[in-house]
């Protein structure tokens, strides 16, 4: 940043002081910054309950679904894929099975750590994934204007009018795809609603002042949509990931449920309640484990989007 | 008006084309296709499967299928079942009423619930009624619908029989014998339709709260209340009607969703619908019955969206129509 140029050699004391009173009101106020957005907004998310405790949850599932490797090997002591057809569907406690074991006779604890593991990440790649397209289409459509917004919303608007889950099950029918491709998979077909909250920002800051002068000083573009525009574009995207996880977290089970989504043997939290539907008159347990865990989690997150979308919101800020 | 829902509908065309090129596409980059069950079939020999691909049309390119397909399809033809050449049109038809059931009674339910709830808890805002319909939609709300149905099934058909209690039917539309009769059709849908409608009653109920109480705040509110009306008149009538508005247009909106959910709800009841055909289409990769269902899904979605825009230009006056 440039020096702040000297106002002592001024031609008119009186003026040198109006400046400098000036300077020293505009020291006061603006350079000595109250609390960052980042800090005010954890204030007020600290202020509400619910979400605190949906957070302790959160991070509790996601430490317990990250650490599965080592449950595996230091609290069950059973691989997520070794089973043993003899004693499937045991109840809770039984032969150091803590939960219980699967149709196949595997450790369900495990099963579920593993499985818990592989929605998480399908779910925030899968976020990552859109929001690296649908926030880029969004800016560009905005920032840009003209052709190329509205190619890309026309776009948009055919993307919205497809009926999203059938086509997710059509296109992993075709490719059979991994936990990674899934995610990609999931991000082509729902990145339209971000990028339409991004771009309807984008427009409105691209009239504001500070645009203007960054494009005055001979910023190019690229500059101002990364350094300018984005970060005021930052808390939408947050509030927006938080609420749209849960979502990527039910719509990966639920193509896993219906045999399109992670493959057998990986376990995921759709594909076990899969295995569990035939055997629901033998065991409640099977059914109900898996999809608890899923709507545990779902909750939670959601809880936490909740909160932060309240502390977050720039139209609440006042 | 007319002009405005012609525009729409016009509108609608392109977009529909799209839809359908790129399923087409999508479906047909599927690899594997009908024929597949007899290549590795050694008593059949490669003229007879190079018959086959003639007689379905597969040896042409895709694109001008393509062509084929929609100049059948403008005209109610959706071709045959590659699988067991029973009509698309006519298996399509056969489901589509047991769909429409499932998913109209469901958002029956979920509205007839919702719009009390939601209404009241926002009229009585910060009262323990208000905290417990919250609590309660936005645990509901977390539910993963096929989690839901299977819960269901476990609790009210499985330990209700083994408690000796009354249990439901958890499959199909009807009993084959002996049933069929509007009782047993009831039964029948009573769970399954329960089960989808649930998730909706709750996204329903906090909307309406929402809209409610945005609209209590506004002027004409205070107008009437200041005018003298009596509470009750200004709450269910001048704040309800409004209030109501934006519910029409998510109607619309909501219809791809049910139908997605339909997808599960009949998987797990045996339910004969659209999303079950469309599901063993897919298995069996059977491209026409699955472009046949998706297109009819694209259209019900889109004239969802239009109707929803349209009711909602009709109802309110202060949307103009640009």
């Amino acid at each position: 940043m440039a020096q702040r140029p000297s106002v002592s050699n001024n031609r008119s004391p009186v003026l040198a002081r109006a400046v400098s009173t000036r300077q020293a009101a505009l020291d006061r106020n603006v350079l000595k910054e109250g609390p960052s957005l980042s800090r005010r907004a954890w204030r007020r998310f600290r202020r509400n309950k619910v979400s605190l405790v949906a957070l302790g949850i959160s991070i509790a599932i996601i430490l317990f679904t990250l650490s599965a490797h080592l449950l595996s090997e230091y609290v069950t002591g059973y691989d997520y894929a070794a089973g043993d057809l003899r004693g499937n569907l045991q109840d809770p406690f039984t032969d150091d099975h803590i939960l219980g074991t699967d149709p196949n006779g595997r450790d369900l604890l495990t099963r579920i750590a593993f499985g818990g593991r592989i929605s998480l990440q399908v779910a925030t790649l899968a976020a990552l994934s859109i929001l690296a397209i649908g926030g880029t289409a969004g800016a560009v459509a905005g920032y840009f204007g003209g052709k190329i917004d509205s190619i890309l919303m026309r776009l948009v608007d055919v993307i919205l009018c497809l009926p999203g889950l059938a086509v997710l099950l059509l296109v992993s029918t075709i490719f059979r795809p991994g936990p990674v491709a899934l995610s990609f998979v999931i991000a082509v077909i729902s990145w339209p609603t971000i990028s339409r909250l991004v771009r309807s920002e984008v427009l409105t800051l691209r009239e504001r002042d500070f645009v203007d002068a960054a494009r005055v000083i001979g910023a190019s573009d690229a500059r101002i949509i990364f350094r300018h525009i984005f970060p005021n574009v930052v808390p939408i995207i947050v509030v927006w990931i938080s609420l749209a996880i849960p979502g990527l977290i039910l719509t990966e089970a639920a193509l896993s449920f219906l045999g399109f989504g992670v493959q057998i043997p990986i376990p995921s939290w759709g594909n076990m309640l899969q295995d569990a539907t035939a055997f629901y008159t033998r065991s409640w347990w099977n059914v109900f484990l898996p999809g608890f865990a899923i709507y545990l989690t779902v909750l939670s997150i959601n809880l936490v989007g909740n909160g932060l979308r309240d502390a977050l919101d720039p139209r609440l800020n006042d | 008006m007319a002009r405005f829902i012609v525009r729409r509908v016009v509108q609608m065309i392109p977009l529909l084309l799209g839809i359908t090129f790129l399923i087409f596409a999508l479906v047909n980059l599927i690899p594997g296709s009908p024929i597949q069950a007899f290549e590795f079939n050694p008593r059949a020999r490669p003229e007879d499967i190079a018959r086959i691909r003639e007689n379905l049309g597969l040896n042409e390119p895709w694109p001008l299928r393509y062509f084929y397909w929609l100049s059948d399809a403008v005209r109610g033809d959706f071709g045959f079942s590659l699988i067991n050449a029973t009509s698309v049109t006519d298996r399509i038809v056969g489901v589509l009423p047991n769909t429409l059931i499932l998913t109209g009674t469901s958002l029956l339910f979920a509205l007839i619930f919702a719009v009390p709830l939601g209404v009241y808890s926002a009229v009585k805002r910060n009262s323990w009624f208000d905290h417990l319909v919250t609590i309660g939609s936005t645990a509901t709300f977390a539910i993963p619908t096929f989690w839901l149905g299977l819960m269901m099934i476990v609790i009210f058909a499985v330990k209700f029989r083994e408690w000796g209690l009354p249990s439901l039917p958890v499959s199909g539309t009807h009993n084959f014998r002996g049933g069929g009769d509007l009782l047993d059709r009831a039964r029948h849908l009573l769970m399954p339709a329960v089960a989808l409608g649930i998730v909706q009653l709750a996204g329903w109920t906090r909307y309406i709260r929402g809209s409610m109480l945005e609209v209590i705040r506004q002027d004409f509110i205070r107008a009437a209340a200041a005018k003298g009306l009596r509470e009750q008149s200004v709450l269910y009538v001048h704040a309800l009607r409004n209030a109501l508005l934006p519910l029409v247009t998510l109607i619309g909106l909501t219809i791809p969703e049910l139908f997605g959910g339909a997808f599960f709800i009949e998987q797990i009841f045996a339910w004969n619908g659209v999303g079950r055909l469309t599901l063993d289409a897919l298995n069996d990769r059977d491209y026409t019955v699955v472009m046949g269902t998706f297109t009819i899904l694209a259209v019900l979605t889109l004239f969802g969206n239009l109707i929803a825009d349209v009711l909602y230009a009709v109802l309110d006056p202060r949307i103009r129509l640009s």
